[in-house]
């Protein structure tokens, strides 16, 4: 993996053609799958989540004010849920990436670049 | 949105010491000008000057994004909104918080793989590249505009709190100095300084409300419901409204409604913000990008831990009633506390963090929306992408840094003691409408096109900024009682053209602007496949993208 390149920002030349034949290998198809495959179900995921939470905050008053222990109403803490949840999708994606998406892209990269050189 | 308001009370009543305030601002003004002068250095070419030759690390740059993201109004703004309103404040930390996972989950990695310097490279870049940078240099300083006109009033409200000015002359000079100091450091350190900056930012700010946060905590004995309970026994009879939702938002059926407006601008915004997507330029590669959301969600998210007890801790500790008569206002709710619990010198610490919270935040902003007149309009509009030196791009970027800085010190002076409250939720709902729907369709949709971007983001900034002038946050709001002003910005109650129902526009905008961008792309043919495979695969693989300047 090469972070810098001599002599300036220039990053080297890919031609169109390369491109266009890596798009449509079976392995650019695979790593484009298990980008959208964890992105858009974790997406999906949170938006629905917060949203579901904005509606409770902003419908069920009498619900989210419900004390649960003290002063801890169940709105503060499905609050601090979605701390916990943002944390957590964040961890999770993290590792799937490392794991499944960086070593596929490296490999199409080091090959397109390569090739360019 | 008029928790997050940062203009000042005319009522005359500072704490602490000006002159410790002070003391501590300037040290830290040049503590920052030196670190920005040696950073100086390395600035010779467009890559050092708007992304930082990409040389920082994932880490580095998490900690700097947090230092551009927490403005004053995240700081003052949160902690007073929970003080005064409680459990409503808290909501918008949480929609401020979760955001960033639209820009970790969909964003930041592709972008940074596809673009160079500016959110239009990776908006026109399978698209007719002329009408659609302009289009996107054109969203980009409208949301930077509105966002520095916000935090450059909040300077000068600031003081009267902080530094005892309390005359228009006195915080139009502060608003001034302010954009003077931060013309130098965008002017000298380039992006590397602007960086640095917002580093030291961001760690004094953290710090801050870590030691607050604390103290706070360790008065109750780490209790945070008996701190909630001496919040509501002195928050008098809506006291026990603190702890539930509703007292700001769930008022009547239109507030409600506003509320869902403002949430989905706020979720929907960060991801495109200009100032933040042109962060993730600063890093050699995509992963790293990845590391910088990460440490940013991480910052970001305790940080706003902090502020719940913070806020919660001005209501228990200083009271809604004195934080209300403060000059500031909510905003004081955080200084107050800081006063309450350690004296002249906290304040006086916390009110520097504050000024310095408004310097990097204004910094970031202009670097981004030069960097986008310069590289956008002016290399690729103007001179068609050739000819331009990149010498004479980077010149033009600071004049135009000068230029916005300049403009944006008189929008502060005009806007001083306005009711400017919402221009920060304008900036995420023009942002929400105008920008992030298309930085989707052009990432994700295949078929997607010029003219899809072009509807969609004039129509979203057009829709949001029209549904704005004619909405109560600029005309038509009544008095509160006792009073003869309106809460309007303008505040003369027989003015109203108001035809709007809700301060925020983004549940009508953000939903049109996906739409149009799906309606022009439909009833146009023009498609670039050879673009579109050569995006994707630089998007996903990282092939052809920018690298780091070896120095």
């Amino acid at each position: 993996m090469s972070s810098s390149v001599e002599g300036g920002p220039r990053p080297p030349e890919v031609s169109a053609n390369a491109y266009t034949e890596i798009q449509g290998s079976q392995r650019f198809q695979e790593l484009k799958r298990r980008h959208r495959n964890i992105a858009f179900p974790l997406a999906g995921l949170f938006l629905g989540w917060y949203f579901l939470y904005v509606l409770l905050a902003d419908y069920a008053h009498g619900f989210m004010s419900h004390k649960l222990a003290g002063n801890i109403t169940v709105g503060l803490v499905l609050g601090l849920l979605q701390f916990v949840s943002t944390f957590a999708i964040t961890t999770i994606y993290v590792s799937y990436a490392n794991k499944h998406l960086d070593p596929l892209a490296e490999e199409l990269r080091d090959e397109l670049e390569g090739g360019a050189r | 949105m008029t928790a997050l308001g940062t203009t000042a009370g005319l009522a005359a009543q500072t704490v602490g010491e000006p002159a410790v305030n002070i003391a501590i601002f300037l040290v830290f003004v040049a503590v920052t000008m030196v670190i920005v002068y040696r950073a100086s250095r390395n600035n010779a070419t467009a890559a050092d000057y708007y992304a930082a030759g990409r040389s920082f690390t994932g880490p580095q740059n998490g900690i700097a994004i947090s230092g551009d993201y927490l403005s004053a109004a995240s700081f003052l703004g949160i902690a007073g909104a929970i003080a005064i309103n409680g459990y409503d404040g808290f909501l918008y930390s949480i929609g401020f918080l979760v955001a960033w996972l639209v820009a970790l989950l969909l964003v930041a990695e592709l972008l940074r793989n596809t673009g160079r310097f500016t959110m239009a490279d990776v908006l026109s870049f399978r698209m007719r590249q002329k009408p659609v940078r302009t289009a996107a240099a054109i969203t980009t300083l409208a949301v930077s505009f509105f966002y520095l006109v916000a935090q450059m009033a909040g300077a000068g409200g600031l003081v009267a709190l902080l530094l005892g000015v309390e005359s228009k002359t006195g915080q139009g000079v502060t608003i001034a100095v302010v954009g003077v100091v931060m013309i130098i450091y965008v002017l000298v350190g380039g992006m590397k300084g602007t960086t640095w900056v917002q580093i030291i930012k961001a760690a004094l700010l953290i710090t801050g409300a870590f030691i607050m946060t604390a103290w706070v905590l360790g008065k109750y004995g780490l209790n945070l419901s008996s701190l909630m309970g001496d919040a509501v026994a002195k928050g008098g009879e809506t006291g026990p409204a603190l702890l539930g939702p509703g007292k700001q938002f769930g008022l009547t059926g239109t507030s409600k409604l506003d509320f869902i407006s403002l949430a989905l601008a706020l979720v929907l915004g960060t991801a495109g913000l200009p100032h933040v997507l042109m962060r993730f330029y600063t890093v050699p590669t995509a992963k790293e990008a990845r590391r910088s959301v990460v440490w940013a969600i991480w910052l970001i998210g305790i940080f706003y831990l902090f502020t719940l007890v913070l806020g919660y801790g001005a209501g228990a500790l200083v009271g809604p009633e004195k934080i209300l008569a403060a000059p500031g206002k909510a905003n004081s709710a955080a200084p107050l506390l800081a006063y309450e619990l350690g004296g002249t010198l906290l304040l006086g610490i916390i009110s520097a963090v504050a000024f310095a919270t408004i310097l990097a935040v204004v910094a970031g902003l202009t670097i981004t929306a030069s960097a986008s007149f310069a590289h956008d309009v002016y290399a690729n509009v103007i001179h068609h992408g050739k000819k331009t030196s990149e010498g004479s791009e980077v010149r033009v970027a600071r004049i135009t840094a000068v230029v916005i800085g300049a403009v944006s010190i008189v929008g502060g002076i005009l806007a001083l003691g306005q009711n400017i409250a919402f221009l920060v939720a304008l900036a995420f709902a023009v942002a929400a409408s105008a920008n992030l729907p298309t930085i989707l369709y052009s990432l994700y949709w295949r078929r997607f096109n010029t003219r899809g971007a072009l509807w969609s983001m004039y129509g979203g900034l057009i829709s949001c900024v029209t549904l704005i002038i004619f909405s109560p946050v600029v005309s038509g709001k009544p008095a509160p009682p006792g009073t003869t002003d309106s809460l309007s910005m303008i505040k003369d109650t027989s003015i109203d053209f108001h035809w709007f129902p809700l301060d925020n526009p983004g549940i009508v905008s953000i939903p049109l602007a996906f739409f149009l961008g799906w309606l022009g792309t439909m009833t146009s043919k023009d498609h670039n496949e050879e673009k579109y495979a050569e995006m994707e695969v630089r998007a996903l693989t990282g092939a052809g993208s920018e690298k780091a300047v070896a120095h």
